[in-house]
């Protein structure tokens, strides 16, 4: 098996060697990619950084100290996305007056790639997130919430192929179950979707069909229930060909993310960094392009 | 061995349709702390200033007075500013109400849990309003059989001072009802009653199922919060009491 793995990864990268000018066929020394991926979770309207009589983050947060940070590691590596994931609205004024428009208008101001949709963004009905979206220069995606007949129809995508330095990374969105959370009136004739099936119609999507290099799932599903509910660490279980779970919800400070084996027994990395954007989580993925590669299995220091 | 790899090569470089691939070596993660240590960007806090500059001046407007703070931790079974809320929305749902069905509301019933903050002693502004309901929850009236009703009251006999108003209950020494009552009368069999609460309640939320299948529903489009804005704004002095509308003997 793993040296059948081994032949299969070996020839896969030579193929592309030999797709350059053939003088070049094996003459290519060591060339490594690095993608660096930015995301935070559970923002919750906080733009401005808790005070510093704060009980529990004294001075901590704040988008403007954010974009800063963001703009150093983009300045590092440029090949870097930043995503987040999901509940962006409600929890400060700033949400009960101008319903998104300023959480959305600075997303935007840092270049956010993508995000996806938490409960709490339908705090001002589809029809009050629908009102924000002309605000969001990111993609919004979303693969398990069906919009048809409500005003968010056609504003989100399942999922979306980024490439930089060559490599593809295929992102897509699931959505946690709105029942009991989320009001009818709200959410009107918004459908959700099985998080399991339609994660595995994605990586399907995105690693068979589209090769994506690097697959990421922006999850609003929570990280973990002592209960039987889906979450982002047993989706992980359930699923193969994702490689990172950016995960929201639960407002969970994990020390370091979670490393979970998938169907296949391959190790997915499953992270959250609390809420109110007091962190901000970074992973880095380094690829080997070179086309005598031996490794067969992945290094994960965390 | 040989043979098998070229002809991998080769299919693969004759299928040529890789846009990339790259084999995938290394992973490594950090969480990055925001903190004060680091330089706010100019641009960003510039951009915020306006819309920070409208909330502040909006959220500090004085709208009544408070000689004393307020706390919902005065209970159990009342307190006063969970008698304040109730009767609030007692008293500024009803004429909505009214205007719409032809009916009044019997009376009120909110949750503990809902009362987010402390109301501080001194001036009450908007951000008080936003501190106790930063929520945008929304007034229901919702018609109650009279089993319902009892549902309700036993529902209450934990003794957790949930908001109530125009209802009074009293608990015996072993927490069982001694007497309950609506606008002043025993509940009757016969009739239905008119609850007024909030859309989170009515959804099952705190398990307070027996709002759930009303025998009809009014969806006021009131949130509690502008009620309590509107109450405020309506009083000079915000000094409610705790009361008798629920105790235990």
């Amino acid at each position: 098996m793993e040296r059948r793995k081994f032949i299969k990864q070996t020839s896969i990268a030579t193929a592309v060697v030999a797709g350059t000018p053939s003088f070049n066929l094996f003459a290519e020394t060591k060339k490594s990619k690095k993608i660096t991926i930015l995301h935070t979770n559970d923002v919750h309207s906080h733009i401005d950084p808790f005070s510093p009589e704060d009980a529990s983050f004294p001075n901590k947060g704040g988008v403007a100290r954010r974009l800063t940070l963001i703009e150093a590691i983009r300045k590092e590596n440029p090949n870097t996305l930043l995503l987040d994931a999901g509940d962006i609205f409600q929890g400060t004024p700033y949400f009960n007056f101008y319903g998104g428009e300023l959480e959305f208008k600075l997303m935007s101001m840092m270049q956010y790639d993508a995000a996806t949709i938490g409960n709490h963004d339908f705090d001002n009905g589809v029809n009050g997130l629908a009102a924000q979206m002309p605000n969001a220069s990111f993609k919004m995606l979303s693969s398990n919430y069906d919009f048809t007949n409500t005003a968010m129809d056609g504003l989100t995508k399942p999922y979306e192929i980024f490439i930089k330095d060559g490599i593809k990374i295929g992102v897509f969105g699931i959505g946690i179950q709105l029942e009991g959370l989320v009001t009818p009136a709200l959410s009107k004739e918004t459908q959700y979707l099985d998080p399991t099936e339609i994660s595995q119609d994605m990586t399907r999507i995105l690693k068979e069909e589209q090769n994506c290099d690097l697959v990421i799932c922006l999850s609003h599903l929570g990280y973990s229930y002592k209960y039987d509910k889906i979450s982002d660490v047993t989706l992980a279980k359930k699923t193969k060909n994702i490689d990172l779970i950016i995960g929201g919800h639960t407002h969970t400070f994990l020390e370091k993310p979670t490393i979970v084996k998938n169907a296949a027994d391959v190790d997915v990395i499953v992270n959250q960094v609390g809420w109110a954007g007091v962190n901000l989580g970074r992973i880095d993925f380094e690829f080997d392009l070179n086309g005598k590669a031996t490794a067969t299995s992945k290094t994960i220091t965390i | 061995m040989i043979r098998i790899f070229l002809s991998l090569v080769l299919t693969i470089s004759l299928l040529g349709c890789k846009d990339s691939q790259a084999t995938l070596t290394h992973i490594e993660s950090h969480q990055l702390p925001v903190t004060d240590s680091i330089q706010a960007n100019q641009d960003v806090l510039d951009y915020i200033a306006p819309y920070r500059k409208r909330i502040d001046e909006e959220m500090s407007a004085v709208l009544a007075y408070a000689p004393q703070s307020l706390s919902k931790k005065e209970g159990p079974y009342n307190t006063a500013i969970g008698n304040m809320m109730a009767d609030a929305v007692f008293k500024l749902s009803n004429p909505v109400f009214k205007k719409r069905t032809g009916k009044n509301i019997d009376a009120v019933l909110l949750n503990h849990g809902g009362i987010r903050s402390t109301l501080n002693a001194g001036d009450v502004t908007m951000r008080s309003a936003f501190d106790i309901m930063p929520f945008e929850n929304s007034v229901v009236v919702v018609e109650l059989t009279s089993d319902q009703v009892n549902e309700m009251f036993d529902y209450l006999k934990s003794g957790t001072a949930h908001p109530i108003s125009n209802m009074q209950l009293v608990l015996d020494e072993k927490n069982e009802i001694k007497t309950a009552t609506i606008n002043g009368n025993s509940v009757e069999n016969s009739k239905t009653y008119f609850i007024a609460t909030n859309d989170y309640l009515q959804q099952g939320g705190d398990h307070m199922t027996f709002l759930s299948e009303p025998l009809s529903m009014e969806v006021l489009d009131y949130k509690i919060r502008s009620i309590l804005v509107d109450y405020f704004k309506e009083q000079d002095t915000i000094a409610p009491v705790r009361d008798n509308r629920f105790i235990k003997e």
